[in-house]
């Protein structure tokens, strides 16, 4: 849920959401009202620290008097709107854009995706065994992070949190074209030979574990990522005066990773390489 | 903003191909050499938002370092991005976007031979397999593969580009092996390209009225252009005043001519009422829809039409600075359009005070560098401010916030040069023109398998089969594409369909750009089908999922039953309905949704597997 900060009040719309009258305050997204109206739409690239990019198209809607389907999680409510979530039409879409995506990248680390692939009926199996994925090495060339782009659906939220949105570094890009566009940062060089921060916001927004903590990759790697034995815990960075909430992921006594609350309306969820990455003080037992 | 470069450093022929465009750098904050610092320079570096605003000339750099060098390397592409101060990383994306450019070293030369449709069924692939073969390795030449050159009416067609100072070019169309060979290894003794006026089978014919000057005035003097009619339009439209052009244009009916056949008039007025301002104007000539090429004859054969043209529409809706967004495999067309630009600014029909009206405009062209998407409105202005031609999101719309967020009327050759007899002969006469919903006249981009391929302009309501007898279509004509490769077939047995946006549309096809392709029996269908999905594969951008991935699938399916028929084919044809039903409806933009269309009519209606 996006934090929106008190302003001067807001005009409720009114408008139908899948037959049933409802009503959102202005400058409400659809999905924020079909949310609100307990509605269920998925969504993989929408950020809720970040504007929607609407590139993954899971989250499309059918709008009266729209030509195309409509994506819920960027298109404003607008007054009189007839709103459909659930129709053959949309379903369809939703269907084909899961096959389409689970034939060509490997969705085992995305959130809810194996369940919706059961929910829709999608077989991304159906386009025979030579259809194109992107099979490519994850890409280890330092400490900190792991860049596994078989994994990546092209969602531009690292892009949009490097660059004007959060963190301003300017690091990543989107290079290539078409099939073969590819998240890269400047020359497709490697990390340590970019504009790279090393804050870690990335990671923070990666909705496919495509970008991950290289402590996690590595536990991952040897079986041994619990997640169901991990306690968060919630606490302040002690290393400046601006108060960061850090989550402490802690496994096997261990901190095994640092996220942010995204609802913090100061930080949003973002750090810096000291608060997301400077822990290992904290469990040095030598 | 953080802004990281690397340790590479420009040749001194990069650093010259960036400095020669925007001139030697100020500071060594902007790449200048360290033994040039100034001690002013330790404490003043550019930056904040004049730099940003720096950002839209990051194309132009782009082309002068590959036109100078042939390709950008790591050193070119820091230095222009310390000049410009955008951040290497969007830079290089940028970069990797567009198809004339490259990231990766590679010959002084480049020969572009086209691969699409009218080229194919004109034996493009042969052509290609005798010129590398006539080269073989180490000829310094590169030889690629490409969608569209925009020469279909000279297919097979090659364009061969030579970096340096300056970049040298050279058309080859129709191409031979021998031909195209010498294009690329000497353009600057490679044979003139023919006039223009070749490519207009009517030309000297009383009915025309957009492409009546080509062949008839010089395209270098403006003196010509005057004596031939020129600059009257916008005399009427002084007199008109902004709301009066305006109402004429909406009088007048005209539909947009890019393919969305949008009311030019409502576009015009919607932009016009914006309280944000600068308004700005944009001219589409990115025509690179495969099959279409009316575009280019206007722009090489009547270019200061377009300048006056584009002149009307930005006083009419209220701006002061118009972009020609050219597409970059048009040589000739930039030049002989930068030309009358040039030569219109020094008669003051551009520039601070037009025909002492005290309005100001002036154009600034724009080369596109490979790129059939960024034919798409919001894409252009992406591609124009420095950015990957993505579509954007809509709404907002471009009326409202288009280019650099400001109100924008984009308007392709084709629409704007219909602004010029809206004027002269009033709005009533043109709306007598054509039909009651389609009014005025339609270039026509006929190719393939016809006598007398070129652009045929004929009022609206003509039929197919009408246009096809003026360009001599022969007997055991199999398949006519409208439109292009976004467009749709139709069967020989359906040349009776008029040629108006509502008659294509009720035949349940488009007229699309204004291309029709014509295609006999000795043309393998299933071929094309594929070079079709191929070329949608290779131009989506990518944003999307739907469609970076769709185009794949799609082209996967077709590869996987290009020999086969019937029930062998079935179970792909569904799979390629089910992908193309969602690519239709889930796309961004009109790429992903339309690319589909071709296929589907070939399946529907020309029985194309069974």
């Amino acid at each position: 849920m996006t934090v929106t900060p008190l302003g001067i009040p807001r005009r409720l719309l009114e408008f139908t959401i899948d037959g049933e009258a409802a009503g959102v305050p202005e400058g409400s997204t659809i999905l924020d009202a079909c949310r609100a109206a307990g509605k269920d739409v998925p969504t993989l690239c929408q950020g809720d620290t970040l504007r929607p990019k609407n590139a993954c198209r899971v989250c499309v809607v059918e709008v009266e008097g729209s030509r195309a389907l409509v994506p819920a999680c960027s298109r404003k409510a607008e007054p009189g709107m007839v709103v459909k979530t659930d129709t053959e039409r949309a379903r369809h879409s939703r269907k084909i854009v899961l096959e389409l995506l689970a034939s060509s990248v490997d969705l085992s680390t995305t959130p809810l995706v194996a369940e919706w692939i059961k929910e829709y009926e999608a077989k991304p199996d159906r386009f025979g065994p030579d259809a194109a994925r992107l099979n490519e090495e994850p890409k280890i060339d330092n400490d900190l992070y792991v860049r596994d782009y078989d994994k990546c659906i092209l969602c531009y939220k690292c892009v949009d949190a490097c660059g004007d949105q959060w963190q301003n570094t300017f690091a990543i890009s989107v290079a290539g074209r078409g099939f073969d566009a590819r998240i890269a940062v400047e020359h497709d060089a490697a990390l340590t030979d970019s504009a790279c921060v090393y804050c870690g916001n990335c990671i923070e927004v990666c909705p496919t574990g495509a970008l991950s903590f290289k402590s996690e990759f590595d536990l991952r790697a040897a079986g041994n990522w619990d997640e169901s034995t991990q306690t968060r815990t919630t606490t302040v960075c002690a290393y400046c005066g601006v108060g960061c909430n850090l989550t402490l992921h802690v496994q096997d006594n261990e901190i095994v990773k640092v996220t942010s609350p995204h609802d913090n309306p100061v930080t949003h969820g973002n750090l810096c390489i000291k608060g997301r990455f400077g822990y290992q003080h904290v469990q040095n037992r030598g | 903003m953080d802004l990281h470069f690397g340790d590479s450093k420009p040749t001194d022929e990069e650093r010259a191909a960036v400095d020669a465009l925007f001139g030697p750098p100020e500071s060594s904050w902007e790449g200048a050499a360290r033994d040039e610092m100034r001690a002013a320079d330790l404490r003043w570096a550019r930056g904040g938002r004049e730099a940003r605003d720096r950002r839209e000339l990051l194309l132009p750099g782009l082309h002068a370092v590959n036109d100078r060098v042939g390709w950008i390397s790591e050193g070119a592409l820091d230095y222009l991005c310390r000049r410009l101060t955008v951040p290497p990383a969007e830079a290089y994306g940028v970069a990797t976007f567009y198809a004339m450019f490259s990231v990766k070293p590679r010959p002084a030369t480049v020969l572009h031979v086209c691969t699409d449709l009218a080229c194919t069924a004109a034996g493009a692939s042969r052509l290609c397999a005798g010129i590398e073969a006539r080269l073989g390795p180490g000829s310094g030449v590169s030889v690629e593969r490409d969608p569209c050159l925009g020469l279909c009416e000279r297919a097979p067609a090659a364009l061969a580009i030579r970096a340096g100072d300056p970049v040298r070019t050279a058309v080859s169309a129709p191409a031979t092996v021998e031909a195209a060979v010498l294009a690329a290894s000497a353009p600057d003794s490679a044979p003139e390209e023919p006039p223009p006026v070749t490519a207009v089978p009517q030309a000297g014919g009383p009915s025309l009225t957009l492409l009546s000057r080509v062949g008839v005035v010089d395209p270098s003097s403006l003196d010509d252009y005057r004596a031939h009619g020129g600059y009257t339009a916008l005399r009427r439209a002084f007199a008109l005043g902004p709301a009066g052009v305006i109402r004429e244009v909406t009088d007048s009916g005209l539909l947009g001519r890019g393919g969305a056949a949008f009311p030019t008039g409502r576009k015009w007025q919607a932009t016009a009422s914006q309280p944000d301002h600068p308004h700005y104007l944009v001219c589409n000539a990115d025509e690179s829809e495969p099959g279409t090429f009316k575009d280019r004859v206007l722009m090489e054969g009547d270019p200061y039409a377009l300048v006056e043209a584009m002149t009307v529409a930005a006083y009419a809706i209220g701006a002061h600075k118009g972009y020609l967004y050219l597409r970059g495999e048009y040589p000739r067309a930039v030049h002989r359009m930068q030309y009358a630009v040039d030569r219109t600014r020094e008669r003051g029909l551009l520039g601070d005070d037009i025909l002492g009206q005290g309005y100001a405009f002036d154009i600034e062209i724009r080369r596109g560098a490979g790129a059939y998407i960024c034919g798409e409105e919001t894409a252009l202005f992406n591609s124009i401010e420095g950015h990957r031609g993505e579509p954007r999101s809509k709404p907002p719309f471009a009326v409202e916030k288009g280019l650099f967020g400001k109100p924008t009327v984009e308007n392709n050759v084709e629409t704007l040069v219909n602004v010029l007899p809206i004027l002269t002969m009033g709005a009533p006469a043109y709306a007598t023109i054509g039909t009651a919903r389609s009014t005025g006249s339609k270039l026509f981009c006929v190719s393939g398998s016809v006598a007398l391929p070129g652009v045929y302009e004929l009022p609206f309501g003509a039929t197919l089969g009408e246009l096809l007898a003026l360009a001599g279509a022969g007997e055991g004509l199999r398949a006519v594409l409208l439109g292009g490769a976004a467009g749709g077939f139709v069967r020989p047995d359906e040349l009776d369909i008029p040629l108006t946006f509502e008659g294509t549309r009720e035949a349940g096809t488009t007229l699309g750009s204004g291309a029709v392709m014509a295609f006999d029996a000795t043309v393998p269908l299933p071929r094309l089908l594929l070079r079709i999905a191929e070329f949608f594969r290779d131009e989506s951008c990518g944003q999307c999922v739907p469609c970076r991935v769709g185009t794949v699938r799609q082209e996967e399916a077709l590869h996987r039953i290009v020999e086969r028929t019937g029930a062998d084919a079935a179970g792909d044809i569904a799979l390629l309905r089910e992908v193309g039903r969602a690519m239709r409806d889930a796309s961004i933009c009109g790429l992903g949704q339309t690319a589909w269309n071709a296929v589907e009519s070939a399946i529907d209606r020309l029985g194309a597997y069974e």
